[in-house]
């Protein structure tokens, strides 16, 4: 496909997407709330911004790094690369065996997170909402952690051919223990995160790795084990963003042990 | 905007070191189709720059006007019916949820759940989608009304989660992968914003709540509800 028809394509698609929220928004502003939006002129030509931003963003990942990063994860997925029989004589698959995998996981995990759009929103609101004490740079690492943490977990899972809701009660555990002992403030905006990681970037690129490690590795079914690693990617920034609250708490506290560091954070 | 060129690049640069690294040096292959490739990281760049731009001048304008405007309304049920047409009608046509939900239907097929027919499979595929979609409405209503009320959010998120443990004894074990996922894929790189200013700007708005600890929140009422609606779904059908 040239690049005039590829990018024509994925404007339609974006369109297509943005259309149900455009309806809404409109239809409730003319209908129900009849006034006028403050800066209309300049809202609209942000939002076209974001279309273009959004359609050049797509068609330029379908471009390069899709068809790359989906190649890379079946390569290290595949026997060959895995040096011959991954099976060991007992017929057990040896985890061991797919430790770059593994590592893979987490550093495409970490590295797609950084530039997914919809963390980088969230990030910018937080900070601009919390007056800088959660800055944009440490939310996003944090949560960038968190899923490469759950994608190398959730890659380790697809291996050993575990139940996948062990982990994620076990996870939930976590999180509720966290919880009580995280900063109030940090809360809201933990649980949020574990929802915004997960769209354009990482999971066409986390799917590829989850649907082909459980086509090569021997005794997984590919429907029943190669789903998962979202739900891991979802989980995880939970915990590392109360981690980072907490850490940060524990900091300024250590270093400004006049100020009371519950009220720091607000 | 230059400001902007070069933290987009910044933002992309880890992306591009993984892959150039594993494929160098773990795999030994050279890169297939380097122009292609340089062609997409400009695309990536320039599209990221964009919608950053986008994102302050419009996405969030709106949707705090929106919420402004409704809180100066003052009517709960209008609030309340938007807040449900925003997250069904986004997550309807969201394309992550089309590509689960197909595949879920393929499970369910395997599994001997419904026909393996084309027609039941389309049914089914559908269904779980109206589920999700219908899920998130509820779930961005729960939230706004938690927001109108001040309650804490981690009451509710871990009732959820208390919800979704329970019924995951009950599920067939073949949803539950595609109804933990679920949860993950339905809010879109234009819903996040969105559905943040929204909360925030009511937060904003109301008297008494921070925005800080009441405005965020609706994105995890939204990657929790479907996860619990689409493993009912799967055990009814």
């Amino acid at each position: 496909m040239d690049l005039a028809t590829a990018l024509a394509h994925t404007l339609y698609a974006t369109l297509h997407d943005v259309f149900p929220i455009v309806a809404v928004v409109i239809g409730f502003q003319v209908l129900v709330l009849r006034r006028p939006i403050r800066n209309a002129g300049k809202s609209l030509i942000g939002f076209v911004y974001v279309l273009i931003g959004l359609t050049l963003f797509l068609a330029g990942l379908e471009r390069a790094l899709f068809p790359l990063g989906k190649l890379m994860a079946y390569q290290l997925t595949s026997p060959n690369f895995l040096g011959g029989d991954p099976v060991s004589t007992e017929g057990l698959v040896r985890w061991q065996d797919y430790v770059w995998v593994y590592v893979f996981a987490a550093a495409i995990g970490f590295a797609t997170t950084l530039a997914e759009p919809a963390l980088i929103a969230v990030a910018v609101k937080a900070q601009s909402v919390s007056g800088g004490t959660v800055r944009v740079w440490g939310l996003r690492v944090a949560v960038a952690l968190g899923v490469a943490l759950g994608v190398a977990l959730g890659t380790y899972r697809i291996v050993t051919g575990t139940p996948l809701h062990y982990y994620i009660i076990a996870g939930y555990v976590i999180v509720v223990i966290q919880t009580v002992f995280a900063p109030r403030s940090i809360i809201p905006l933990a649980y949020d995160s574990g929802g915004v990681t997960t769209s354009t970037v990482t999971v066409p690129l986390v799917a590829a790795l989850g649907l082909g490690l459980a086509s090569t590795v021997p005794g997984r079914n590919v429907l029943i084990d190669g789903f998962g690693l979202i739900a891991f990617a979802s989980l995880f920034p939970i915990i590392t963003v109360m981690a980072y609250a907490q850490l940060s708490e524990w900091w300024s506290g250590r270093h400004r042990p006049q100020a009371d560091s519950k009220d720091n954070i607000n | 905007m230059l400001s902007l060129i070069r933290s987009s690049i910044r933002d992309l640069l880890p992306i591009f070191l993984v892959v150039a690294f594993f494929q160098f040096v773990i795999l030994r292959q050279p890169i297939p189709n380097m122009d292609d490739l340089l062609i997409g990281a400009a695309l990536v760049v320039f599209g990221l720059t964009f919608f950053t731009r986008g994102l302050e001048q419009g996405l969030f304008p709106i949707g705090e006007s929106i919420a402004h405007a409704f809180a100066r309304k003052g009517s709960l049920v209008w609030l309340l019916i938007f807040a449900f047409a925003l997250g069904f009608g986004t997550t309807i046509a969201e394309p992550a949820l089309i590509a689960i939900a197909d595949e879920a239907a393929k499970v369910a097929a395997q599994t001997g759940a419904i026909e393996s027919d084309a027609a039941s499979m389309r049914n089914y595929s559908r269904g779980l989608r109206v589920t999700v979609a219908f899920s998130v409405g509820v779930a961005i209503v729960v939230g706004v009304f938690r927001i109108l009320k001040g309650w804490p959010l981690h009451y509710l998120i871990i009732g959820g989660y208390i919800g979704v443990v329970l019924i995951t004894i009950f599920a067939p074990p073949e949803i539950i992968g595609i109804a933990y996922d679920s949860g993950g894929v339905t809010t879109s790189t234009v819903t996040v914003p969105m559905v943040t200013a929204l909360g925030v700007g009511l937060a904003t708005s109301i008297r008494g709540r921070n925005p800080l600890t009441d405005g965020f929140g609706l994105i995890a009422f939204a990657s929790l509800t479907p996860m619990i609606f689409v493993m009912i779904y799967g055990m009814f059908i």
